[in-house]
């Protein structure tokens, strides 16, 4: 095995512009996830059925189907339809959109989770509608639904490197680039695994002592 | 899209993704047991290791593993894995450090009367797992093997980036053939979403078959 720490050096500058890369495409990806998570789980609960049924089909559809093949949908498709993005927002906006459609779920079990009792004390004391979602509801909710939110914070960090397919420079593509100039894939690709796993366990540790502490 | 293109790369593709599935699936299943039982283990050390794999496994992405097999380990080992086996061992043992964390619930979702009554038949340790806890715990693995394995399906489409010809790979080949993305991902992910559908119910018929051999209450 031939380890050469002047390759990781080397790697280095790349390297932190990757992280700064991913944290700022996990940062975004989660505003909208979590935005757009909480539209369509309002959605969900929706009085008509005609809202209900397609809003069902395609958080479905988005969910069952590959993140990756969604980015190259967005990438490939939304410039046929005059809609030109540059890729890194289009990695943004596929995770946000496929990660909302598991956010909406998590919203969905912490609203029902909310017992009954405080939507009847709510309807008694004559509250308008957005003051019994957001100030009896959703307050209660998001105890419960902070956890589970942390938790997939930590997988869509675990799925950036897939928005290298379409060339963004998150890490794994400064691996590459990195892999394919000196011809030494071995050190790059190596700190970028270390580097999830470094990220990845303290933040599901966070999430896990979150949980102990709202949701008793 | 013409027939000659369905032929000649979708279905093939299709064909390419099912068996990366089944054999990441059954590495994963080997792995998740394996690990799962390890967590519930009497010695500290395997239970230790056990957990070391699931964290460093949970931890970092399937798709960098991926990558790390495919040119990392040949330098290092001296040989080359194709594209196919290096896809199914990342996708195998990271699916199988998720599947191991099911695993493990399910024990220990088991009533403890249950291990006690097996240690007060003298049942050995490993015959207590065997023919005590897992035939409990197997059916309450079922729905979260499913999702697993939904999952796992999904996760498939990252060996495109290796060049092995999943469905997605066809996808990515057919758009430079015919300069239509559109409608070749719009069938792309169509496919996934039957494959998905599928598999939701054909566990959910493998629940149904397993609870009624057990006699557990639907």
């Amino acid at each position: 095995m031939n380890w050469d720490w002047s390759a990781v050096w080397d790697f280095m500058p790349r390297f932190w512009d990757g992280v700064l890369t991913t944290l700022q495409v996990l940062a975004l990806g989660s505003l909208i996830s979590f935005s757009l998570g909480l539209v369509w789980a309002l959605a969900f609960r929706a009085p008509t059925r005609f809202v209900r049924w397609p809003v069902n089909l395609i958080t479905e559809f988005i969910r069952t189907t590959p993140l990756l093949v969604q980015l190259f949908f967005l990438f490939f498709v939304l410039p046929e339809w005059g809609l030109k993005f540059s890729a890194l927002t289009t990695g943004v906006l596929a995770i946000g959109l496929h990660y909302s459609t598991y956010t909406a779920q998590v919203y969905r079990a912490g609203i029902d989770a909310v017992p009954k009792g405080q939507w009847e004390a709510a309807t008694a004391l004559s509250l308008p509608a957005h003051r019994t979602w957001f100030a009896v509801i959703l307050p209660q909710a998001v105890r419960r639904i902070a956890p589970a939110l942390g938790n997939y914070v930590i997988s869509m960090l675990k799925d950036t490197p897939l928005l290298a397919g379409i060339s963004v420079l998150e890490m794994l593509q400064q691996s590459r680039l990195a892999g394919a100039s000196t011809f030494q894939y071995t050190e790059p690709l190596t700190v970028v695994g270390v580097a999830f796993i470094l990220i990845a366990y303290p933040a599901s540790l966070f999430v896990r002592a979150l949980e102990r502490r709202l949701v008793r | 899209m013409t027939a000659g293109l369905w032929q000649h790369w979708v279905l093939p593709g299709i064909w390419v993704t099912i068996q990366l599935t089944v054999y990441s699936a059954a590495l994963a299943a080997a792995v998740a047991f394996g690990i799962g039982l390890a967590r519930t283990h009497r010695s500290r050390l395997v239970r230790f290791l056990a957990a070391a794999y699931t964290e460093i496994f949970r931890g970092t992405s399937a798709l960098v593993l991926m990558f790390w097999l495919f040119f990392v380990l040949p330098p290092l080992a001296g040989w080359q894995l194709v594209p196919m086996w290096a896809a199914v061992l990342a996708l195998g043992l990271s699916y199988g450090a998720y599947g191991a964390e099911i695993v493990r619930g399910a024990l220990n979702a088991v009533p403890p009367a249950q291990r006690e009554a097996g240690i007060a038949l003298s049942l050995t340790p490993w015959q207590r797992t065997r023919l005590v806890l897992l035939p409990q715990a197997v059916p309450e693995m079922i729905p979260p093997f499913c999702n697993l394995l939904v999952e796992l399906l999904k996760g498939t489409a990252l060996v495109s980036l290796l060049g092995v010809g999943d469905v997605s790979f066809a996808a990515y080949l057919v758009r430079l053939a015919t300069q239509d993305s559109a409608e070749i991902y719009t069938i792309t992910l169509v496919i996934y979403f039957v494959l998905a559908f599928a598999i939701t119910r054909g566990m959910k018929a493998l629940e149904r078959r397993t609870k009624a051999n057990l006699g557990v209450a639907k």
